[in-house]
């Protein structure tokens, strides 16, 4: 029961670190490189613009599309991993 | 064969075409017709939810909007697809593992109250009913244009569509409708960008076009924009945004919105399996990317087309932009797609200095100097994905499949709304409080008249919609942010957050939100009931209304937290709630409901 117990915390703490991992990207391609660090990336060029204007406008849904199915294969593996799946 | 006669051709097929997969899959299985994607794979099921999510905001109305301001409008693209992340990460499958039909029942017995319940039927209402307000102002646009009669008459017409639509039933609840629907929808936004992307860039892939070189000037696509329009006295089209506190938090409020709105959280409570949610929260995304990744350049290929109409003489290697300024074309012999959207009253034309040509510039700009006297052509941001197609000389099919695209849009969205308000009235309003033993003749009767009523209410407010249908969704956003979000965050991540914290919350984040939205737009959107002018030097903090939904979220957080912790700790069954909630271990199957 207590063993039980503690797979559980330690399922739920890694999956609490990969969430706040994948959340940290979330934030830095979109309030991050489209919004507020666009001034710094001001200097590389992209087809007439720069390469902040490119996040806000495709890099940053192109990034959350591969965050997501990261989580979800990662997840897959942690349910496995310990024995918490369906 | 008449424009008039293709759009009605191809409105009428794409229905025929729905309605007859409706039919179809009805008689294949009654399960289906229950539970959305019961059954169902995760890709299929992504493509449903991409339908239901994709309105007239993202179809008709967001390219207009990021046309007129540029990158400010980036926003609108961040804040409708980061809300996936938030949603496949923090919400989706542990309410998946909770197995329940409606987002107020799982705020109800994770908050064990009913009081907290009722709250969620209150936040679901009002967000949704704002949110059909922005379909109904957009499905408007969209009728009024392709049947060729004026603003009003398309908005009655869209909302009697939209009610045989809903009211019929079931429609919305099969999934392969919505596959359907997504698909007209795709292929009626991506066909045109493609010839467009053709025509300006010989790039046959919008998204690409968009950061490619413009064939007639051989420059990029975006410094030749940006030196028309800002020879228009208009800001640059790729330049910063001073104000970046309300860009930030107008793009966290669309984000958080997108995961706190109920009609789409009720799509991964049926899918089969909590790792299911996870993949159908991806692929969803896939689905809107595809049309969001388009976006962008549709928006910046018919704004250049746009300025080019009127100023030929910008179209290729300009020298001297005034003198281009000055070589307008004559309103005698401006192209029949504005004489089309005239009638609509969508555009409008006034020659102010009586010289028979049209100038159009950023209206606050002086030009006087070019014997101008204030901009003449006024044009309604919510008509450009449509008009696209003929500004850029596209054939006649092209058009009627737009028409059918944003109709499918519209609908599909409307339906999902309108489905959520009703199962919020009838089964957690009359059904968990006020009549427990209703039958289900009743309950039926009750979902169908409070389906009347919303659209009702969406009709009156969306003859004067206090701003464009995105920006109206994008209010609709701010309070499903502030008012559903947080708790049902806190509902899974914390197991300290009581019932008293959650109302207090709730209540805090909604009215704050709501207050501050209605002293700029009206109080209930009712026009010309706003205490103050909905203009950036009134904001506080020059923080919009569009955005103060984010504000909301952070104080619903913080009055929870606050309220909770200085009260009791949850029962220890709803503790154990909490942590079963956590692990997908132990799902059931799908509720049947």
């Amino acid at each position: 029961m207590a063993e039980e117990k503690s797979n559980a915390e330690a399922y739920w703490k890694a999956n609490l670190r990969l969430i706040t991992g994948c959340l940290i990207v979330w934030a830095l391609v979109s309030y991050g490189f489209a919004i507020l660090l666009r001034p710094m990336l001001a200097g590389i060029p992209v087809g007439g613009t720069d390469l902040g204007f490119w996040f806000a406008q495709q890099g940053s849904i192109l990034t959350f599309i591969g965050l997501i199915f990261f989580y979800a294969w990662k997840m897959n593996r942690l349910d496995k991993q310990y024995g918490l799946g369906e | 064969m008449s424009q008039f006669a293709i759009n009605v051709l191809f409105v009428g097929a794409s229905f025929a075409l729905y309605i007859g997969i409706a039919i179809w899959a009805k008689a294949g299985s009654t399960k289906d017709f229950y539970v959305a994607g019961g059954g169902v794979h995760p890709v299929t099921n992504g493509m449903a939810i991409g339908a239901d999510w994709m309105s007239a905001a993202s179809f008709i109305s967001m390219a207009g909007l990021i046309a007129a301001g540029g990158y400010a409008n980036s926003t609108f693209l961040m804040g409708w697809t980061g809300g996936y992340v938030l949603l496949a990460m923090l919400l989706a499958p542990y309410l998946r593992k909770f197995g329940k039909f409606t987002v107020p029942e799982f705020i109800g017995d994770r908050f064990y109250s009913r009081t907290a319940r009722m709250v969620a039927v209150v936040c679901l209402i009002v967000a949704s009913v704002t949110y059909v307000i922005g379909q109904m102002a957009g499905a408007g646009v969209a009728f009024s244009r392709f049947l060729e009669v004026d603003a009003t008459t398309g908005l009655i017409i869209a909302a009697i569509v939209v009610f045989f639509y809903s009211v019929l039933g079931g429609m919305k609840g099969i999934t392969y409708t919505q596959v359907a629907q997504y698909i007209v929808l795709i292929i009626a936004y991506t066909i045109p960008a493609v010839f467009i992307s053709l025509q300006l860039t010989d790039n046959p892939i919008p998204a690409l076009g968009l950061f490619s070189d413009h064939t007639a000037s051989g420059e990029p696509l975006l410094s030749k924009l940006n030196e028309v329009v800002t020879a228009l006295g208009f800001n640059s089209y790729t330049g910063m945004v001073d104000n970046k506190l309300n860009m930030v938090l107008f793009t966290l409020s669309l984000m958080i919105g997108t995961a706190g709105l109920p009609h789409v959280i009720m799509r991964f409570f049926t899918v089969p399996k909590v790792a299911d949610a996870r993949w159908s929260a991806g692929w969803a995304l896939v689905f809107i990317g595809l049309l969001y990744l388009t976006a962008p350049a549709v928006a910046s290929m018919a704004r250049l087309n746009l300025m080019t109409t009127i100023y030929p003489d910008m179209a290729g290697q300009v020298e001297n932009y005034d003198a281009a300024a000055a070589d307008s074309i004559a309103y005698a012999d401006r192209p029949n797609w504005i004489r089309t959207w005239e009638e609509t009253g969508l555009i409008t034309f006034e020659d102010k200095n009586n010289d028979g040509k049209i100038q159009f510039y950023n209206p606050s700009a002086d030009f006087s100097d070019r014997g101008w006297k204030g901009n003449e052509l006024t044009v309604n941001n919510d008509i450009l994905v449509l008009a696209n197609p003929e500004i850029a000389n596209l054939p006649g099919w092209v058009i009627g499949l737009i028409a059918a695209g944003g109709l499918a849009a519209a609908l599909s969205t409307a339906a999902g709304l309108l489905l959520a308000i009703s199962s919020a009235i009838s089964h957690d309003l009359i059904k968990g409080a006020l009549n427990p033993h209703i039958t289900e003749k009743g309950e039926l009767l009750a979902a169908r008249i409070s389906m009347s009523v919303a659209i009702v209410v969406a009709t009156y407010l969306g003859a004067n919609p206090p701003g464009f249908a995105a920006q109206v969704v994008a209010l609709a956003f701010g309070i499903a942010a502030a008012s559903l979000f947080p708790v049902l965050m806190m509902g899974i991540f914390s197991k300290r957050v009581n019932n008293k914290g959650a109302i207090a919350g709730m209540l805090s984040g909604l009215l704050f939100t709501l207050v501050y939205i209605f002293v700029y737009k009206g109080w209930f959107f009712i026009p010309g009931t706003n205490n103050l002018a909905d203009t950036p030097a009134n904001w506080v903090l020059g923080i919009s209304p569009l955005s103060i939904g984010a504000v909301g979220a952070i104080i619903n957080f913080a009055v929870a937290y606050i309220v909770s912790n200085a009260s009791e700790q949850p029962p220890q069954e709803i503790q154990d709630l909490v942590e079963s909630v956590r692990y997908p271990k132990g799902a059931g199957g799908a509720v049947d409901h």
